[in-house]
Formats: structure tokens, sequence, C-alpha cells
């Protein structure tokens, strides 16, 4: 039986130890892992407590990340409750096991800090990672601050493991600026906590000798489209779980989370779409603008990046004049996958509104509170002008000559 | 909202330092935030922690800020680190040195005309003779608590025990003397 452990109804946690701790209390039968910074601190933390006899579970230390997510793979299939942690080089690393675990329908939980991928070699935050794993069949949760990152990794597990869902999630936390900044983090007792995340039911176990079970087969083109099909529809039809344990969660904790969070939209004119520690920090740079300018700025966010909420982004920015998609990632000859998502959403609203696209923060560039009143300011331009008055995708704390790409057709 | 800045050398403690007020002020039913700006930082580089406080819940994720206070806890960087950047006509300094306020300010010119805002402390000669170590983020809580009139002494020294409670209590004293200490030298 493991220890429990006496966490204060205040703690000073940083989203690493907040992301450990939901972790240890979730009570997981496996956690294979290699660390990769900035997450190390998730699986460091872990394995501590996993020695100090905290968890009943086995702490099994790999050779690289694809042997960590392959651990993984074959704990969930023997039917066990499994999670990780990476960020970057080591999410690119796994990926190739990535859909192999959203294949098999194996609800594992993985923590990624996001970082950015190389060359050039960078440890800070960026969504690069995040990005590159959007078609990987994964449900994608995104965390704004140490205590959401704590919040919404007991919602995973409850999510991935829910009978009509059986799929992996990740939980996204901006590295550093959430991963390594202590806030104040409100945790559950153990007992709550694990009370809210369940036992874990083994569904179609392999160590279940009375009804064999085969993971990962081969199917040529005479199955392979309809599992993938199947598999699609399933993380489709998880928003309603997702929306299901969102709101036990507030029931529980009165801390509510929804797949898509608006700020001050209902009377917005503007708005912005961002992912991350970035949606907090524009929250606060449209409230300052409204009160000294009185431009009506709202913020939108996908909480759940994967299922893309297409329905709720849609509801949020539909009465919206213009709005500007922020997009922590290199695009690579593209516009960025934010503003494309959204700008297919509102495609099929009465109103269009005019959407732009912004590339910002890459490699952990800081994005300030004045850059995003700059931001927000430029939207009311294209909104009184009725149309976008500048290129339709710029990059935001960019040095040297300005970038940008694209000018509207529609004046 | 209260913004801190520390420079620090990576190794000296600013973080722990940082995060030790944060616990400290968290107590109090405060919001804080604390983080560092690091990375693939080595020992004895150059680098700064952060702190903010709040009534509220802090939603700011910028780098950026505007100081309030600026601890410096390594006397070498008051002289080779900008100290002042983006500082307020009410930015307080905070500075470890042997040195008097005097022979201090007489040597960094961008310090001349914030005299009245700068306070001296040798947090490295209390932590060597209290701790035994040149760790001097410790005493620079001792300091920052006088200057701030935050806490009364009393009061931080409680909680400060509580948040080093896993230490040996040789360590604790040591760091209760060190605060004690930098409290009531800071000038």
């Amino acid at each position: 039986m493991a220890e429990k452990y006496d966490v204060q109804e205040v703690e000073v946690w940083d989203g690493n130890y907040a992301a450990a701790h939901a972790l240890r209390q979730a009570q997981i039968d496996v956690v294979a892992a290699y660390p990769i910074t900035p997450s190390t601190p998730i699986v460091e933390n872990y394995g501590q407590f996993v020695a100090n006899g905290y968890v009943d579970g086995e702490f099994v230390m790999v050779e690289s990340e694809h042997a960590a997510m392959s651990g993984c793979v074959g704990a969930a299939a023997a039917g066990g409750r499994v999670a990780t942690a990476t960020s970057s080089q080591g999410f690119a690393l796994m990926c190739e096991v990535l859909y192999q675990a959203s294949g098999m329908r194996l609800p594992i939980v993985l923590n990624v800090v996001n970082r950015a991928l190389a060359s050039p070699l960078n440890v800070r935050g960026d969504h690069s990672d995040m990005y590159l794993g959007r078609d990987s069949g994964w449900i994608q949760l995104d965390a704004f601050n140490a205590q959401e990152a704590y919040d919404l990794n007991l919602c995973a597990f409850r999510i991935g493991e829910h009978l009509s869902v059986r799929l992996p999630v990740m939980v996204h936390q901006d590295g550093f600026v959430t991963s390594h900044t202590a806030q104040n983090v409100n945790p559950l007792k153990d007992e709550d906590a694990y009370a809210f995340v369940g036992d874990f039911v083994p569904h179609e176990e392999m160590l279940d000798f009375s009804r064999p079970v085969t993971y990962g087969a081969q199917t040529e083109e005479d199955w392979h489209f309809e599992h993938k099909a199947k598999q699609h529809k399933a993380l489709m039809d998880s928003r309603a779980i997702i929306d299901e344990v969102f709101a036990d969660f507030e029931k529980k904790t009165g801390r509510a989370y929804k797949r898509v969070e608006s700020y001050m939209i209902e009377d917005a004119e503007v708005a912005i779409v961002a992912l991350g520690t970035t949606v907090e920090t524009c929250i606060l740079a449209a409230k300052q603008l409204r009160e000294e300018e009185g431009i009506k700025v709202g913020v939108v966010s996908p909480r759940c990046f994967r299922p893309f909420p297409f329905d709720k982004i849609r509801e949020a920015l539909e009465n919206v004049n213009a709005i500007c998609c922020l997009d922590r990632s290199s695009p690579g000859g593209a516009m960025g996958a934010l503003f494309n998502e959204v700008s297919a959403a509102l495609y099929s609203t009465q109103k269009r509104p005019l959407v732009t696209n912004y590339i910002y923060g890459l490699g952990g560039r800081d994005f300030s509170i004045a850059e995003a009143k700059r931001i927000m300011k430029e939207q009311k331009a294209h909104a009184d002008a009725g149309y976008i008055t500048t290129e339709i995708q710029q990059f935001s704390g960019l040095r040297g000559p300005k970038l940008g790409f694209f000018e509207t057709k529609r004046r | 909202m209260v913004e801190i800045r520390w420079h620090s050398r990576a190794g000296q403690g600013a973080v722990t330092g940082a995060k030790g007020l944060g616990d400290v002020v968290s107590t109090t039913g405060k919001q804080v935030q604390a983080f560092a700006l690091y990375g693939s930082a080595k020992r004895g580089a150059a680098m700064r922690a952060y702190n903010r406080i709040d009534d509220t819940q802090i939603i700011n994720h910028e780098k950026f800020m505007l100081p309030d206070y600026v601890l410096v806890i390594d006397p070498a960087l008051a002289f080779t680190d900008n100290i002042t950047d983006n500082d307020k006509p009410s930015t307080k300094y905070i500075i470890t040195t042997h040195l008097s306020k005097e022979e201090l300010i007489a040597q960094i010119p961008t310090l001349q005309d914030k005299k009245d805002r700068v306070f001296v402390v040798d947090c490295m000669e209390i932590s060597l003779s209290t701790i035994g170590r040149a760790i001097p983020n410790t005493p620079m809580l001792g300091a920052f608590v006088k200057i701030s009139k935050m806490f009364e002494l009393d009061y931080f020294l409680e909680r400060m025990k509580k948040v080093l409670s896993k230490f040996p209590q040789k360590i604790i004293d040591s760091n209760m003397e060190a605060i004690t200490r930098a409290y009531n030298e800071v000038n």
C-alpha cells in the first residue's frame, strides 16, 4: 500500500512538480521514461516518489524515448494504468510509437512540456512538439499554468480510460514558463484526487489469458481504412466525454474547464486566439486595452487542441469582426496551424470575420503585454477598415527586417 | 503587484531564494510567482531570477518586468551586470558588498542618482560566518524583509523554518541566524 503524501491546501509548485504529484496521486501501474529538458523534473520527482514508497507501481528506466513510449504501449496493452513525460527531441523520437499507441486504442497519459525542435538546438518553450503531435490520433489538452497542468493530468486519466474513448491523452504545458515557474497551486488531497481518477478498469487486456486478444495486427487495404475511420470517430466522439469529465471536475473542485476557453468574448469586436501561457498574458493585455482605450478585445483558446473544437471555436468567434491567431511554431512553408484551423471553422459562418496570423515566441522568445496590445490594436484597425490592412501572416518579436506574407483579396 | 529581480550567479541560490520567498509569501494568502532565466547556464554564469507578488492570481507570463526591488547577491555583478535595467523612479536596490554604501555608489555611475534607494549588506560574509558556505540567498531574504517591510522578522523566521523543515536542525538554525543578521545589518 502506497504511503500517503501530506499535501498542503496551498502549495507553491512549478508545472513539472504539479504534474509529478498528479501522476503520483493517480497511482499509475507503469511509468517508462527517459528524461529530457524541460520535462525532466516530472519523471525525476516521480522516480523519487516511487523510491520513497508513495507509489506502488513500477518505474522503468529505458534507453530512449522510443523505448519509453514502447514500454508504455506494452504495459497499457497488458492492462495497466500508464503514463510518461517528454519534450521536443524526445517527443520527436517517440513519434512513431505515438501512432501505434493511438491506433491500438491504449489510454496512456503523456505529459508534453512544450519545447522548440532543433535545429538550431534550443531548450526553451515553443509549440513545435505540440504541433508535431496533432495528427497522431491523441487527445491533446493544453494547460496555461501550473494549476492547470495538475488538474488536466487528473482529467486526462478519466478521459482516456473511459470505455467509450480508450485513447491516449497528452497534457501540454509551456516549457520553463509553466514547467519551471513556481506559483500557488491548490492540489486535492491524495484520497480525493484518487477518488476522482478512479480505479483502473482493464479492458481487452493481454494478460487476461482466458480471452486472448491481438494488439498491433497488420491490416492492408481490406481493413486499415475502417480501423482508422473508427479511431477518428472515437476521437471526434470523445468531445462529449471530455465535457462530462470537465463538468465532474468542476463539481469536485470549483475549477471550470471547457474545450474552448473564452474570456471577455460576449461583447468583443476583435479577438486573439492563442495557446499556453500566452492566453493568460493576452487576457491581461485585453483587460488593459479595454480600460485604457475602450477597445473591446476578447481572448479565445482551444483548451482541447485535439479533437479540434471546430464547433465551439465557431460559436465563440462568430460575432467578432477581426481575429488574430497566434502560432508558436515555425509553420514550415504554410500559414500557422491555428490560423488554418480557426479560419476553416469560421468559413462556414455567416459573418466570416477577418482572420490574420502571427508567428511568435519561437525558441522561448518573450511575448510581452505591450506586444499583445499592439497586435490587438492592429486587429481593431482591420475591423474598422473592413479588410485586412497588413500582410495576412506576420512575425512578432522578430529581429531584423519585417517579414510577412500574402495580402487579402477581399476588400 | 510587487515585482522583484534577483541578480545572481548560477549556483548561488537565487532560484531557491526566489522560491523560498514565494513559499513564505503564499502562506500569507497572497499569490506568488517565482521563475528564472536559465537553460543551459553553467555554474558561475550570471543569471536572473524573478518574483511577482499580488493579491489576485498572477496571469502575467512575460519575462519582461519593471522591478520594484533589485536584489544583487553576487558582489561583482553590481559592477558587470546592468542591474538598473528597466528600473522605475521608485525601484529599491539591495546589493551584497563588503564596501560601504558610499564607496559602492562612488564606483557605479548608474547608481549615483539613486542614492536614497540603494541599500547594502554583506551577504557573502554573513553566509560564510553563519552557514559556513558562500550561499548569499538566505541573508538577502533577511535584508529584503527589512527594506520592504513586507513582514515582521519573527513572522518571516517562523514561516521560513517550515520551508526549510526537511533540513537538519543545525542548518535551519544557521539560516535563521543569517536572516536575522542581514535584517539587522542592511543599511
